[in-house]
């Protein structure tokens, strides 16, 4: 009898051990921002910065950085198409047959594209003006399909949302940072407000910097400058991180 | 005359690369030879030559607000243009998959030649791009849209062209090590661009 009840209470904590194993363990693999997941969202920002680094998605960062408004709404759309196409490919990554697995992706990013579009036209109509056949290139920004390509097809849904929201984070990050530069020296202003004083017809209408005979660098707005700002950001990212320079 | 001036036009001013910055990522890619890059060039003007056409075809018989009068009158104002960065998608897609089938069964060789760049050419943002600012600009007849497309291909075929040939002499020059590769090409191509600018206002 009494072996019998010490077998019952031992049977029953093991399994209560079981449970809290099974507990903790579910709970790490779930873990909310576990130590991996994190990486997940901090490595696109510097190490593996989608733009500077894997080099993706450079077609559109640089037709719209001249002002920073356009920039930050092309990002929050890029955000939004990307955490989401990288959660739905990765739900069907088993169904897909990897011989359309193109033309799937193209048109679950496509749709979620369409979405965005409307909804900016809804709601931005003049930054949707501004940024014109831009939003339509998300579909083909090689950020949203090399990320698809080399990530959501082989790992699972949350993963693939963090990478999604990580990686055009770091997207945003440069073109929020080139946007800042162009429209700063360019313009004189940020966001469309006056930083640095207000540039009259002649000097002494002028005040703040313009009024010590400060003048805008036109050359800024022009688009080829985009590519030269780019440029400098990659040298001094390179220069801070010397495992980033290249062998030739 | 008209046409001879869209297509200098789409060539020099509106330049792809230089003006929008559309198919960076391969033209950065896969510039690192002149071989390989006369490959891609010639891929994407075939391309960009045949999708432009179909999509203009398509925008203007099925999308544009009031494009499906032809069918009769009560469908005269259906607005379908909310759908056209799928429908072109969709075009191009299987455009590629088709020219890429047909031109490995009818020449071999160019086939052999274009290899692996015809497939991730559905992917490049120029052709979308163009399919778009063809949309945008609103073309009267279908050879101006021709033209167009024809003319944005070679556009690009010159900027990789150049691009390759002066990555392939800089490699021998004494560029500061961070700057090597990705940013020496960004600089350059900037500089390309400041070039390129000066044709602006060319009329014929």
């Amino acid at each position: 009898m009494a072996t019998e009840k010490n077998n019952i209470s031992q049977e029953k904590e093991a399994k209560k051990k079981e449970m809290i194993l099974f507990l903790s363990s579910s709970e790490e693999k779930e873990h909310f921002l576990s130590k991996g997941n994190r990486k997940l969202l901090s490595d696109p920002l510097n190490d593996n910065n989608p733009i500077t680094v894997q080099v993706l998605g450079i077609c559109s960062a640089l037709a719209i950085t001249v002002q920073l408004e356009p920039a930050i709404v092309m990002a929050l759309a890029v955000t939004a198409v990307m955490a989401f196409s990288n959660m739905i490919i990765s739900m069907m990554r088993n169904l897909i047959p990897s011989r359309i697995r193109i033309i799937v992706q193209l048109v679950v990013v496509a749709s979620l594209v369409v979405l965005v579009d409307q909804i900016l036209k809804a709601y931005a109509y003049d930054v949707s003006k501004q940024l014109s056949v831009f939003i339509g290139l998300i579909i083909t920004n090689c950020i949203v399909m090399g990320r698809l390509e080399a990530f959501a097809l082989g790992n699972g849904v949350y993963k693939s949302f963090l990478d999604g929201i990580g990686n055009a984070a770091g997207y945003g990050l440069i073109l929020i940072i080139v946007a800042f530069f162009r429209e700063l020296l360019g313009s004189g202003k940020l966001f469309g407000f006056e930083v640095l004083g207000h540039q009259g017809a002649t000097l002494a209408e002028s005040t703040g910097l313009y009024a010590l005979g400060y003048v805008n660098n036109g050359l800024m707005l022009l688009s080829p400058m985009a590519l030269i700002v780019v440029g400098l950001l990659i040298w001094v990212q390179r220069a801070r991180n010397r495992k980033l320079i290249e062998e030739n | 005359m008209e046409l001879i001036n869209l297509f200098v036009r789409s060539i020099f001013i509106e330049n792809m690369i230089f003006a929008y910055f559309l198919g960076m990522c391969s033209y950065l890619a896969v510039s690192k030879t002149v071989k390989t890059a006369v490959g891609l060039g010639a891929a994407v003007i075939f391309v960009l030559a045949i999708t432009v056409p179909i999509n203009y075809l398509l925008d203007t018989y099925l999308l544009r607000p009031g494009a499906l009068q032809w069918l009769g009158a009560e469908y005269a104002d259906i607005d379908l243009s909310f759908l056209s960065f799928i429908m072109f998608i969709a075009v191009i897609a299987s455009m590629v998959q088709l020219v890429e089938m047909i031109v490995e069964k009818f020449a071999p060789a160019l086939y052999g030649a274009l290899g692996i760049f015809l497939p991730l050419i559905a992917v490049n943002c120029a052709i979308l791009g163009g399919s778009l600012f063809m949309q945008q600009k609103d073309f009267g007849t279908i050879t101006e849209a021709i033209t167009y497309g024809f003319g944005s291909g070679i556009g690009w075929f010159l900027a990789i062209l150049g691009i390759a040939a002066i990555r392939e002499k800089i490699a021998y020059s004494n560029v500061p090590a961070p700057l090597k590769g990705l940013g020496i090409t960004f600089i350059i191509t900037g500089l390309m661009a400041l070039g390129f600018m000066s044709f602006m206002g060319i009329k014929l």
